[in-house]
């Protein structure tokens, strides 16, 4: 070997679309520096047809995702969860480089993000029973209600925190059987566009979680009005303004929205993402019938 | 229309035939496809294709139900959207079809002909189009046999579509040459002549049934033909690619070549049909995203 330095292999980073790593459709790309003004890569910027790409891949894995017991969801979050641990040191780096943070407090951030993974995936099969219940009715019927997924989350990730808060808005979301559509932090997102490729190893079906980068004014309008999209998470969106037009496009399309700073626990989260179905189950003809229930 | 020709003579006509440039032939539909069509334009299009679908189901479990509410659908995509042009079914499934779009101006299109193969006697399959027309079918989508035209038998190919055009007395004929069966370009160019000069109303690529459906670049060479054939014999032929034209783009790339290799004579479902079932949804979400701005899903199309 020469006594000269090598020469370093850069990462492209590219979305997360359906399984795939493709770059933007509009072929667009922005410098990311980090917070004392190292450029650290370029990464791809989404159009609002990545967007809708996006929530097409999403609604083609959504039914398939629900229809997968809560057991093997939860499995394939702890998946996802040690894929996460065995390349914690690489994460931190990452994160300490978009957020200047010291590198041990980053470890650390890396370190909650992957319980909370590991949390949410606990949860696959225990929210149900937790939100649902057998109601008390007066009649010769069972009576259940269950919480069911919407359908397609869309989620303006937060904007300063790029990996632990971004697992905390689309984890709930896709514990409960939503695929999710999510918009990483507009000046930090390496570390989610990293996350794609630990999602891409860790069993989950692609278009499960997919991850855009680019400017929220841009690409959020798309995901807000788009029909197809049943939730919308404005939790990154800094602009008041914005977040208020935003949640206006939604209405139109009768999506539910979850405001900018709103918080809440792991419960209240789960919950946001999911609608009540109730049963009314006859209760004296099966019995009748010799119905063992 | 009646052919003029005998078997033999058609058969050597067919087989003087020069051959494809392949290489060039799926440059220039690659060189086509690359047409990017908006708004106003776009909007235009999407009502085009619509208007020029045959909503096709051939399944075995289509029921009277199920045919109903195809036809209904036919009739009537969306608010506005104009109908399509057939409802192509079995022709178990024509009468019900022809009861259900009876005053509408949409018409009932049957395969026919031991559909998708055609891998029965000749009199079966006689009969079999007879049926269809007799229950009240208004164009006849016949198989060519393959068998017979892979093993060079081109004069029993012509013979056959011939008998089949008698038989389906003034019911348009549809000669389906299932190309992804015919494995070159130049098996296409022959089968499409030897179809036209057999008295083939339109030419139609496949039964949607094999593995290789429509593609543009056979598309685009049937075109060629059809174009080819009316300047040779003032005879206009109609082209209908099938099976596989799933979105608004594919649909806006056949479009384009319809408009740039034959020209507005062949613009209108007369002469222009897509076999299709699910690509009339995304036509129809298309559609709305231009009309309201906000991208559509499948929760506002109906589920066929």
């Amino acid at each position: 070997m020469s006594e000269h330095e090598r020469l370093r292999v850069k990462k492209t980073y590219k979305l997360y679309v359906g399984g795939k790593f493709p770059r933007s459709e509009s072929g667009r790309s922005y410098p990311v520096s980090s917070p004392d003004g190292t450029e650290l890569a370029n990464a791809a910027l989404a159009s609002r047809k990545d967007a809708r790409d996006a929530v097409a891949a999403a609604r083609k894995a959504q039914r398939p995702w629900a229809g997968q017991t809560a057991y093997l969801r939860g499995q394939i979050l702890y998946r996802a969860a040690e894929m996460l641990e065995g390349r914690a040191g690489q994460f931190a780096e990452e994160l300490a480089d978009a957020t200047g943070a010291d590198p041990r407090e980053a470890l650390g951030t890396v370190e909650q993000a992957i319980d909370r993974l590991v949390h949410y995936a606990g949860w696959t099969d225990k929210y149900t029973s937790v939100l649902g219940g057998a109601n008390p009715v007066g009649g010769p019927y069972f009576n259940h209600t269950t919480p069911e997924p919407l359908g397609v989350v869309a989620v303006v990730a937060p904007q300063d925190d790029p990996l632990l808060g971004l697992i905390e808005a689309f984890a709930p979301a896709i514990a409960t059987g939503n695929t999710a559509v999510v918009l990483a932090s507009e000046a930090k997102p390496l570390p989610a566009l990293s996350l794609g490729e630990v999602l891409a190893t860790s069993d989950l079906p692609g278009g499960v979680v997919n991850l855009l980068s680019g400017k929220v004014s841009e690409v959020a309008p798309h995901l807000a009005s788009h029909a197809d999209v049943n939730g919308l998470d404005l939790g990154g969106v800094a602009d008041a303004g914005l977040a208020a037009e935003l949640e206006a496009a939604a209405a139109e399309t009768l999506k539910v929205v979850r405001r900018p700073g709103r918080d809440g626990g792991a419960l209240d989260l789960l919950r946001q993402w999911t609608e009540y179905k109730t049963v009314w189950h006859p209760a004296g003809m099966a019995a009748g019938a010799g119905g063992a229930y | 229309m009646g052919s003029i020709l005998s078997g033999a003579e058609a058969a050597s006509l067919v087989r003087a035939l020069p051959g494809v440039d392949a290489v060039g032939l799926e440059a220039r539909a690659a060189g086509l496809a690359t047409r990017s069509v908006k708004t106003t334009s776009k909007a235009r299009a999407i009502d085009l294709a619509i208007s020029m679908i045959d909503l096709t189901t051939l399944e075995g479990a289509d029921t009277p139900g199920k045919v109903r509410s195809l036809a209904a659908k036919a009739v009537r995509p969306d608010g506005d959207a104009p109908s399509t042009a057939a409802v192509c079914v079995y022709p178990s499934m024509v009468a019900t079809a022809k009861e259900a779009l009876r005053g509408t101006g949409v018409k009932v299109a049957s395969v026919a002909t031991g559909f998708p193969a055609g891998q029965v006697p000749l009199d079966v399959r006689l009969a079999d189009t007879e049926a269809a027309v007799r229950a009240g079918a208004d164009e006849i989508d016949m198989v060519i046999n393959r068998g017979a035209f892979l093993a060079g038998d081109l004069e029993r190919v012509f013979h056959e579509i011939k008998a089949v055009k008698a038989a389906s007395g003034d019911a348009r004929l549809k000669v389906i040459l299932e190309t992804g069966e015919l494995a070159t370009y130049d098996a296409v160019r022959q089968a499409s002549w030897l179809a036209m000069h057999a008295g083939a109303d339109f030419i139609k690529t496949s039964t949607g049934k094999v593995g290789v459906n429509a593609t543009l670049p056979v598309t685009l060479l049937m075109m060629q033909a059809v174009r080819d054939f009316r300047a040779a014999t003032g005879v206009q032929v109609g082209v209908k690619p099938a099976g596989g034209i799933r979105n608004t783009k594919d649909a806006i790339k056949y479009l384009v070549a319809v408009n740039e290799t034959l020209g507005d004579d062949w613009l209108s479902n007369e002469w222009f049909r897509f076999g299709a079932s699910s690509l009339l949804n995304d036509l129809l979400m298309q559609r709305q995203k231009l009309k309201t701005g906000r991208y559509s899903g499948p929760d506002y199309v109906t589920v066929d």
